[in-house]
């Protein structure tokens, strides 16, 4: 870490995250001024690009979550002009955004990710895609998850008890998505395993190392498995950290965090989330978050601060990313 | 905080709070825990731009008030008392505005003694100081099912557990109201007040009917509760003859001359004037009106002077240097909005579908409007805000617990120009097309008819003569809504 920068602080955007972001970006900002760093907040909009060549920052700290901000297309507009940034490059952002892309990618490297079927509008529209809508249902069983295939928010995430509800839980989803994921629903134990790069050696040479913080699981309040709303709301549920698991089980989730993680391509940081199911102690991976919330009660926060790193130092290592790509 | 909720067996660490960061947390009192931003709210929060057309607001249209007439009675306020309208008032409210305020409610046939009035700083405080002097966490609350959206926070922050019951065309069935009022006295619990919005109802756009009317207060009166009946819009009625207020049935039933001792009356000079005065005010028997006074000490002292004066100076030009009294004021809203009802009614014809129904308002600002059951209106606002540029209310908005009314949407109709009316309601039915189609490609079958939600068959109480008064659709046999518009 070579002192004091200038660092463009990127929040806000027109994502249905805009409010988390935007405390998100908050909390950042007011760590990185503690740093000492000179902090340049942008909410983010059609003066972005415009924003960043005027006061040419040396770095930009990426805290938008959803659209723009981490499926890639902020990122890719940083690399044109040239500016460092926080976290993944624009290919792992839309690897990881892409919920349907990542899930074949860890099929196919033998991670396993709940069984799911994705349909598509136009596959509807064009090749008659909902004919397959009963082999789905027989090959999946129920309840189903039903998602859009981007998107971090609990909006349009839906639960499918019987054939009845899934045509209006898809088209609940695909409200957010031209795509939705049909995904088996595991009953278990949330947990979400975030992962730090840790910059090794020195000047030209300096490299990253990735490693897996301490398990945060997420408890809901309310014994409610069908509805995801309540469920991201703060208050509705508790946060246990480290995670009250098996040294096996822990370790287990932590290794699959990391392949993911290495799988997509990360840079810097991540979280993913994983579920512990309870019949049949099996880990599956569910999605991976490339720009994780840093507010009060983000769990990116309460995993560092598990393992003995206070806030400002995730934000130092964080921002340190930026230079190790 | 409650260490340990997760409980599932000792040893287990629990932290609420990793961080020193989230000390805050720690410090927040239980009731923050009811105030909760929904990721809906968040949503509706992003419809707030240049190119999105809104029906969401509850806004009245103030372009309309003549710049000249608001400049000449600030001055005259200015000339006559600037250190008046400088200083604190009492918080009973200004002596002249209370004036005005009984004027208001004789246009309404309710009359009252100046001395049971509370000016208050917008309706939305009367209903927040009836909570506060009322409600201790866990009491009961009986509302409408939908109702107002802006009670619903209030209610919450309070810790108020609030029973609703599913309006139909008729407003608040009584009978159903009568049966969770049973259920509840079985279960021991007891309401404090029955919170009604009987005319125009915000956001069902239905109307109580007078024999509902008068069965509320006699069972009001049967099992002493309170009724806080919330009436911001009474006076905008664009058909039908106006029908009494609770608050009137209530003192003539009573028979002194003018004090009903069960409603509490929230009224306001938002819709017939201007929100931005944020003036209004409660009518409440004498104990009940000591409690909302010193309830309002606590909160804001008094409301603002500036605007009680300007309220003052309003009615009292009265018409004179060629200008508008307010009841003429209120007329031509009432020509505006009627004239825009009229628009968004024939707008709902010609683009919302078969499985559609909707209220046909006699008055205030608000369509309630309910789509096929399987669509939920949050993720309808979602496509419709980001495909089609175009906002309103979902449903669930009106709902304490955040889920019914999932198919339902609020419009507001009368702070909207005509072309983005029309415009609106076509962008949203657009969108509804494009999901119903989805919807009938998924399920390969014909669509089941729309939920009963909403606008039901209004129970066989109703008073005979009332028929004409009530211009909303019925359902017939099958339950799909029968258009009163032939077209």
């Amino acid at each position: 870490m070579s002192g004091a920068r200038r660092v463009a602080v990127l929040k806000g955007g027109r994502s249905l995250e805009r409010s988390v972001s935007l405390r998100s970006g908050a909390q950042v900002q007011d760590g990185l001024a503690r740093l000492g760093h000179d902090v340049l907040a942008i909410d983010v909009g059609p003066q972005l690009v415009e924003q960043l060549l005027e006061h040419a920052p040396d770095v930009a700290f990426v805290a938008l979550h959803g659209r723009h901000g981490e499926d890639g297309t902020v990122q890719g507009l940083l690399d044109a002009i040239g500016l460092p940034y926080t976290g993944s490059g624009p290919a792992a952002c839309m690897r990881s955004t892409d919920k349907l892309l990542a899930k074949h990618l860890m099929l196919e490297a033998g991670i396993p990710t709940p069984p799911f079927c994705a349909l598509s509008e136009q596959a509807i529209r064009e090749l008659g895609a909902s004919a397959a809508l009963p082999a789905l249902e027989r090959d999946l069983g129920f309840p189903l998850v039903v998602k859009p295939a981007s998107g971090g928010s609990a909006l349009g995430v839906k639960f499918a008890r019987t054939s009845d509800e899934l045509p209006g839980a898809m088209v609940g989803a695909f409200s957010y998505d031209p795509t939705v994921l049909a995904e088996r629903y595991v009953n278990g134990r949330d947990l979400a395993v975030s992962v730090l790069d840790a910059s090794a050696g020195a000047g030209e040479e300096r490299s990253a190392e990735a490693s897996a913080l301490p398990i945060v699981e997420a408890v809901p309040r309310r014994e409610d498995f069908y509805d995801y709303e309540s469920r991201y709301e703060i208050g509705m549920t508790t946060f246990v950290c480290p995670a009250e698991l098996s040294a096996e089980a822990t370790t287990r989730a932590q290794d699959l965090a990391l392949q993911v993680y290495r799988l997509l391509g990360c840079h810097g940081v991540a979280r993913v989330d994983l579920m512990l199911e309870h019949d049949s102690e099996e880990l599956w991976v569910l999605e991976t978050n490339v720009v994780p919330g840093m507010t009060e009660t983000s769990l990116l926060p309460q995993a560092a601060d598990a393992a003995g790193i206070g806030f400002d130092e995730l934000l130092e290592r964080i921002l340190d990313s930026a230079f190790t790509r | 905080m409650e260490p340990g909720t997760s409980g599932s067996g000792g040893g287990r660490r629990t932290r609420q709070t990793a961080h020193e960061l989230a000390r805050y947390e720690a410090l927040f009192a239980e009731r923050t825990r009811g105030m909760k931003s929904s990721a809906m709210r968040e949503m509706m929060a992003l419809t707030a731009r240049a190119d999105v057309i809104s029906l969401a607001g509850g806004l009245p249209d103030t372009s309309t008030f003549p710049p000249a007439l608001y400049a000449g009675l600030m001055a005259d306020v200015a000339g006559d008392s600037t250190a008046r309208a400088l200083q604190y008032g009492p918080t009973e409210g200004m002596a002249a505005t209370i004036d005005c305020i009984v004027e208001v409610m004789a246009a309404e046939d309710t009359l009252i003694d100046p001395a049971e009035v509370l000016v208050t700083t917008g309706g939305q405080q009367v209903i927040d100081l009836v909570c506060k002097t009322l409600i201790d966490p866990g009491d009961v609350i009986v509302a409408e099912a939908p109702t107002y959206p802006g009670a619903v926070p209030t209610f919450s922050a309070y810790q108020a557990e609030v029973e609703q019951i599913e309006l139909d065309a008729d407003g608040m069935p009584i009978d159903a109201l009568e049966s969770t009022l049973d259920r509840l006295q079985a279960q021991g619990r007891r309401p404090k007040f029955i919170y009604t919005i009987p005319n125009f109802q915000n956001p069902g756009g239905v109307t109580m009917s007078l024999a509902r009317r008068r069965r509320l207060v006699e069972v009001a009166r049967e099992r002493e509760l309170l009724v806080l009946e919330d009436n911001p819009y009474g006076l905008l009625r664009y058909e039908g003859e106006p029908l009494p207020t609770l608050h009137a049935l209530d003192a003539a039933a009573v028979g002194r001359g003018g004090a009903s001792d069960l409603v509490i009356y929230l009224g306001t000079f938002s819709k017939i004037l201007a929100p931005g005065l944020r003036l209004g005010w409660a009518v409440a028997p004498r104990p009940v009106l000591e409690k909302l006074n010193l309830g309002k000490q606590g909160a804001d002292l008094c409301s603002s002077p500036v605007t009680q004066m300007f309220v003052a100076a309003y009615f009292n030009a009265g018409g004179g240097r060629a200008q508008m009294g307010w009841r003429e004021y209120v007329d031509t809203l009432k020509d505006l909005y009627r004239r825009r009802r009229d628009v968004m009614l024939e707008a709902l014809d010609e683009h919302f579908g078969e499985s559609a129904s909707w209220t046909r308002p006699d008055g205030g600002l608000f369509i309630w409007a309910t789509l096929d059951r399987r669509i939920d209106t949050t993720d309808l606002l979602a496509l419709a805000r980001k495909s089609e540029g175009v906002a309103f209310v979902p449903g669930r908005a009106a709902y304490v617990d955040g889920r019914s009314g999932g198919s339902s949407m609020r419009l507001n109709f009368a702070g909207v120009p005509d072309d983005d009316i029309r415009e609106g309601i076509r962008r949203i039915g657009r969108a509804v097309r494009a999901q119903v189609g989805l919807l009938g490609s998924l399920s390969g079958g014909p669509l089941p008819p729309a939920s009963a939600q909403g606008a039901g068959e209004p129970a066989e109480e109703a008073d005979a003569p009332l028929a004409d008064v009530l211009a909303l659709p019925r359902r017939d046999r099958s339950g799909t809504a029968r258009r009163r518009r032939d077209r």
